[in-house]
């Protein structure tokens, strides 16, 4: 499944094809430009962060005299020469720069060196000598008070679930612990500050969020946010790692900047970018479920408690993101969930793909698993049975009613397709004839909630300006970290003027360009970004129609935009042509977009709205072999139906879905990460972190997008988004290793494997099954 | 006596290289050749893959190397391309780069140059490869973007002619012009305190390090890299063995295999799995390509780590190191090499020359099972080597050595005790389970719990005896996904 094309245009990078990404030719060729890439000004200075090593503690004494003696250093900075020293992305001015007074991580950030080069800096940095007083710390998120919240915690509720729980005919209690993931983006943190005239400072950031970047600089250096601008052409990778992560760095390289009026480089080495920036919430859920004989649910009461870190950072809209998510696809009929985000001493963790989505459904479909091993049925027919309705059973633990439904659908589909039911029996007769080797296979749902749940984010600016050759300059608030974001919106540029693809020129996201951007994050990027162009292209457009209506004497009925020409009655003119007539009759050749997302509304303190514009869906089977003496297994085969409406660029979309599934199967079964008992991260390089390689991947892979899919809300051309639903797609993977290991007790017992599903987890679920099998 | 390497189409001469520059640092920062990329400074992501050219015997071998923590000055002799030399500025792609773009196998792009390095490699060797050949040329690269999936499809999809290769059609020019690079005598660059030197054979290197007693030898620098980018560690002087013929050669004398020190694991896969397969299948799960074709099977044991893979199996097989100081030379067995962690049998200004590997016999059961998080390019949580003969049934020897349970690899000498007289069944494996715990007291740590690499190394010793018993279903996965 690739290359499909929906429809042949006659413009060259039409909407709906295969395109390839804008940079591909580049990237191959080493010649697309990172951040580390850029020529250097004369003089370039470099500078790095000192580390604390202890979890949490008093500052005593800082002795820097051994870095400031180090070779090719110019200056330090300590947290007492900052007068703004805060970065707290939600204002809760609990997220210092550099730590003040306090530590309160392994590894957070003490002071600052600026040196030469960089290995000058970096060597540097590790010469001081702090003391401390050491306090009491909390790593793990049951070591952490329940009271202990760096943030207002959310509660769900419809119903009377506690009532409706002693009512059930059956009931589980139980808890599951969902573990956190780092984000591995291959470029590193980076930034680099330009000092210009006065107060004017240009930073490029390696950023998801340019907009708050120049926020934090502006508020750092006590400018106006119209002195600074931030720029950013590409990411190496960014999946929520550099959402809100970016500022601390930015700030350092734009202090050190201003302070010397020299460029300031500030790049993180692969193992401190690992140990000092936060990662995906690992969370600690507790369930205590009611249902009937058949399995469908009566009442639920979770609560999904976070390793929060020291600060607030985002951790509360992602704890709340969870508790949207716990239902997944399934009605709750009587629920409350809540949330814990958790004060722990430990970096402070962020946004991640999928934004505590993923966490929220892993614990719903423990959940599902439960039941269904409670009763002996297959995970599959207690999903469908617990299904959200299209009429009924269909509102939300937050009251939104569903009412783009597709996931009966989908899911048949693909449960024909992947001949589920065959290889399931197959798969059984196997288990009972193999002694080491046993297989495992699960069908697992999707549904994904789509806007940013703080509304006014829902916003987003596009600048376009048609020069008098007929070439476009393309500019957006979203940013490019290898989705293909900027591809989808120029082909929807191009088709919307009818122009070739080339005709249009990508450009570096700038804030001077396009004012008071939202973060290119929760899937947004390209719904919000191209409505906001087509909206400028629309404004352009009617200025060329009321022109041609004045100079060719026709109505506006008969003036259309066709493939590189301009049909004008009946006279076709090339575009570039017409557009140099506009030019010498002075028709403003440029224009400002702007987008809102309409229909969303969130009342956070009663639980209630529609948070959500619309939701994507999707559905994923997947088949393992596990080794019961080792625990090591093979995913053997994986088949994903993701729902993407009228995809905007197939190729790009079957990139998202792979790409996600298979970082979300690394969330869940490689991927670890592991303190010591001094509170350090022991896996903060890729020799100690795991991430999935090319032999990891399903040994049979297909993708398919559900192409009978349209968007029933009017998102740009009934397109979905992508970026993050897919990840949980590899929720099948879990559960298929589940299944696995349940064949040890006949499938009778829940085998409750918690993530990351290592072998070493893997075999010790084995072990207590096969204890439970000789009782 | 400068160092002398060949960058691209560029001869650069030079003798005031840093004993510790890395060539990725000098790619990015002197020489302005910045698709190469960092990405974990540590050899593990292969972001900045670029192909080694070094003349083995007659022939120009192109090899995938990390530049992050190749040491510059180990490339005296050499042939360095980066990903500019595959295609002109605004010009046509390469085939490898053109199947990636076709297959859309890029999406942030950051890792992309490295992967094309890497296939690029392989395509100049082998312009058809299976999906075998293409994981296990990509188990050094990391993507976190694209799910791999397009970037196999586009490997098995190169077109293009190799001999049209730019590489290919100058291949004698170039080995000319680095054979005139190498004079047959000692280099030495860098500050007189802190040299940096290339021994001119066998004999030189025992005298360089009688000279340079305290001096630190790098042969394929997967770990010594490390204590530069990662540890700050001072490594000067430095002696740079990775170019020395002597120490490459691999021979068959008396029944016996002699690598020597030198030898990369690519250049031992072949004959090692020849001595047994479970040998070469091991190796194809040590690091990546670039760390098989840097990393040489004397610096892993050298190193003296209780996590390198080949001690525990070499062990088993009661193989010989052999160890040269001035001009005296010495065997030892291997397992006398290990004192205790940290600590080996090589003195100040020795040596390891070559490893001796004896043939198992035909009444041996032989077998070596690594157990890691991640299959591939992983560093083992454990590893169990198992080498049993038997007579009649009756097990007459063993030598079972773990990796990952001790402060050194080390011989479950009580768990040989219990079967070493016994019949070959199930219950003599069961009495032998018991007594694990006597050898081993293995450690917690971020790889594995104690309790889990104590339970695994018992079921290790079960799938051995299930696996050389007569059992015909597969009780184990496949270490690869079939071709």
């Amino acid at each position: 499944m690739r290359h499909e094309t929906i429809k042949n245009a006659e413009t060259k990078g039409a909407v709906h094809t295969s395109v390839e990404h804008d940079s591909a030719a580049r990237h191959v060729a080493g010649r697309a430009e990172y951040i580390d890439d850029i020529a250097e000004p004369k003089g370039t200075l470099h500078a790095y962060v000192g580390l604390s090593n202890i979890a949490h503690g008093t500052i005593k004494a800082i002795d820097l005299s051994a870095v400031r003696a180090s070779a090719g250093v110019v200056d330090i900075m300590v947290a007492s020469e900052i007068a703004h020293n805060d970065i707290s992305p939600t204002g809760k001015n609990d997220e210092p720069i550099l730590a003040d007074g306090k530590v309160k991580y392994y590894g957070q950030p003490i002071f600052a060196v600026l040196a030469k080069t960089r290995l000058e800096a970096r060597h540097a940095a590790r010469l001081a000598k702090i003391t401390y007083d050491a306090l009491p710390y909390a790593i793990d998120v049951l070591d952490a008070a329940p009271d202990d919240l760096v943030t207002e915690p959310l509660k769900l509720q419809r119903g009377d679930p506690q009532t409706a729980l002693t009512k059930s005919k059956h009931r589980i209690i139980n808890e599951m612990r969902i573990g956190g993931q780092d984000h591995f983006y291959l470029e590193g943190h980076i930034a680099f500050a330009i000092p210009g005239e006065n107060q004017e400072m240009v930073v490029w950031s390696s950023t998801q969020h340019p907009s708050e970047v120049q926020h934090m600089v502006a508020h750092v250096l006590g400018a106006g946010s119209s002195d600074i601008e931030v720029k950013v052409r590409r990411m190496g990778g960014g999946f929520g790692g550099k959402e809100t992560q970016s500022n601390q760095f930015a700030v350092l390289a734009a202090l050190f900047a201003r302070k010397h009026g020299k460029a300031v480089k500030l790049r993180l080495d692969r193992d401190d970018d690992m140990e000092i920036t936060g990662k995906r919430h690992d969370f600690h859920v507790t369930y205590d479920v009611g249902f009937n004989n058949r399995g469908v649910i009566e009442a639920l009461d979770m609560v999904y408690a976070a390793r929060a870190g020291f600060s607030s950072d985002l951790s509360g809209p992602v704890t709340d993101r969870a508790l949207f998510h716990a239902d997944n696809c399934y009605y709750l009929p009587e629920v409350r969930l809540r949330s814990e985000p958790r004060r722990t001493n430990t970096v402070s963790n962020t946004a991640f793909r999928g934004f505590g989505g993923p966490q929220g459904m892993v614990g719903g479909e423990r959940v599902i698993e439960e039941i269904a091993y409670a009763l002996g049925l297959d995970t599959l027919d207690v999903r469908r049975r617990n299904f959200y309705g299209q009429k009924t059973r269909n509102v939300t633990p937050y009251h939104q009613t569903v009412t783009d439904n597709i996931i009966a659908k989908l899911v048949d589909e693909l449960e024909a397709n992947c001949d589920y039911q065959t290889r399931r029996a197959a798969i059984k007769t196997f288990n009972a004839q193999s002694p080491v080797l046993k297989k495992g296979i699960a069908l697992t749902p999707v549904k994904f909630g789509i806007s940013f749940t703080a509304t006014w984010y829902n916003q987003a600016g596009a600048l376009i300006h048609v020069y008098s050759d007929g070439t476009v300059h393309l500019n957006h608030g979203g940013t490019e970290m290898g989705q293909g974001l900027h591809t989808k919106i120029a082909q929807i540029v191009a088709d919307e003027f009818q122009i070739d693809l080339d005709k249009v020129r990508i450009t570096a996201t700038t804030t001077a360009k396009v004012p008071n951007t939202s973060a290119t994050a929760a899937s947004s990027g390209t719904d919000l970004n191209a409505m906001a162009a087509t909206d400028a292209c629309n404004q352009i457009k009617a200025r060329l129609v009321d022109f041609a209506v004045e100079k060719f004497n026709v109505t506006k009925a008969e003036i259309s935009f066709q493939a590189g020409h301009i049909r004008v009655g009946k006279e076709l003119i090339a575009f570039a042509d017409f557009i140099k007539q506009a030019y010498m009759a002075r028709v403003h050749l440029s224009a400002a977009g702007f987008y809102k997302t309409p229909k969303v509304h969130w009342d956070r303190k009663n639980g209630t709205g529609r948070p959500f514009y619309y939701f994507a869906y999707g559905a994923a089977c997947s088949e393992v072999t596990i080794d019961t003496l080792t625990g090591e297994y093979r995913v053997e085969r994986s088949d994903l139906h993701h729902d993407v409406g009228r995809s905007l660029n197939p190729a790009l979309d079957i990139g998202q879905i792979e790409g996600a599934f298979i970082q979300g199967m690394g969330w869940l079964t490689t991927e670890e990460l592991w303190w010591d008992d001094k509170g350090r991260l022991r896996t903060h390089a890729p020799s100690t972190y795991k991430i999935p390689l090319a032999s990891d991947i399903p040994r049979t892979f297909n993708t398919k997008l559900v192409d009978w899919s349209e968007n029933k809300e009017r998102a740009i051309r009934r397109s979905k988004a992508v970026g993050e639903p897919p990840f949980m797609l590899a929720i099948s993977v879990l559960e298929a290793l589940s299944m696995a290991v349940a064949s040890i007790a006949d499938y009778k017992h829940c085998p409750r494997l918690d993530t990351p599903a290592t072998p070493e987890r893997v075999l010790m679920a084995v072990e207590r099954l096969k204890n439970i099998s000789a009782k | 006596m400068s160092i002398r390497f060949l960058l691209n189409d560029t001869e650069i001469t030079r003798d005031d290289f840093a004993p510790d520059e890395t060539l990725l640092d000098f790619l990015r920062l002197e020489a302005s050749l910045t698709g190469t990329k960092e990405g974990c400074n540590e050899g593990d992501c292969g972001a900045c893959t670029v192909l080694i050219g070094r003349v083995q015997g007659s022939e120009l071998i192109y090899e995938g190397l990390n530049a992050c923590i190749k040491f510059t000055g180990t490339l005296h002799g050499c042939h360095v391309v980066t990903v500019e030399h595959l295609s002109p500025a605004n010009g046509k792609l390469h085939p490898v780069q053109q199947a990636l773009v076709d297959h859309h196998g890029s999406q942030c792009g950051f890792c992309t140059p490295g992967f094309v390095m890497s296939l690029y490699g392989m395509w100049m060797q082998n312009s058809q490869p299976t999906e075998l050949d293409v994981e296990r040329n990509l188990q050094g690269n990391l993507c976190r973007c694209t799910g791999y999936r397009p970037i196999v499809d586009a490997a098995l999809a190169i077109q293009g002619n190799a001999n049209a290769d730019p590489l290919i059609a100058e291949r004698a020019k170039v080995t000319a012009l680095l054979k005139a690079m190498d004079i047959g005598q000692r280099v030495v660059s860098g500050k007189l305190d802190a040299p940096f030197i290339i021994p001119a054979d066998e004999d030189d290197l025992a005298v360089a390090l009688i000279e340079y007693p305290n001096a630190t030898i790098v042969a394929g620098a997967t770990d010594v890299g490390l204590w530069v980018t990662k540890g700050f560690r001072k490594i000067a002087p430095v002696i740079s063995i990775g170019g020395l013929r002597d120490l490459q050669n691999i021979t068959h004398e008396h029944g016996s295999l002699r690598i020597g020190a030198g030898v990369s694991y690519t250049k031992a896969l072949a004959e090692l799995e020849k001595l047994h397969p479970a040998l070469g299948e091991l190796l194809w799960r040590i690091g990546g390509d670039q760390v098989r074709n840097a990393g040489t099977i004397g610096g892993n044991i050298a190193g003296g780590s209780p996590i390198g893979d080949m001690p525990p199996p070499l062990i088993a097989m009661a193989a010989i190191v052999e160890l040269r100081k001035g001009n005296h030379i010495r065997q030892i067995p291997l397992e006398d090499y290990f004192i205790t962690y940290g600590k080996q049998a090589r003195e100040t200004s020795e040596f390891i020359r070559a490893i001796i590997i004896p043939a198992p016999k035909p009444n041996a059961h032989f077998a070596v099972y690594k157990i890691s998080k991640r299959r591939n390019e992983d560093i083992s949580a454990l590893l169990g080597a198992f080498h049993v003969k038997l007579e009649d049934n009756i097990i007459i020897s063993a030598r079972i050595c773990f990796g990952g349970m001790a402060g050194t690899p080390k011989r479950a000498t009580h768990v040989e005790g219990a079967l070493v007289g016994q019949p070959w069944n199930q219950m003599t494996i069961n009495a032998a389970r018991l007594v694990f715990a006597n050898d081993y007291q293995p450690l917690t740590d971020m790889r594995a719990s104690a309790e889990y690499r104590l339970m695994t190394a018992k079921n290790l010793l079960q799938r051995f005896f299930v696996e050389h018993s007569g059992e015909t279903q597969p009780i184990r996965l496949e270490t690869h996904h079939a071709a």
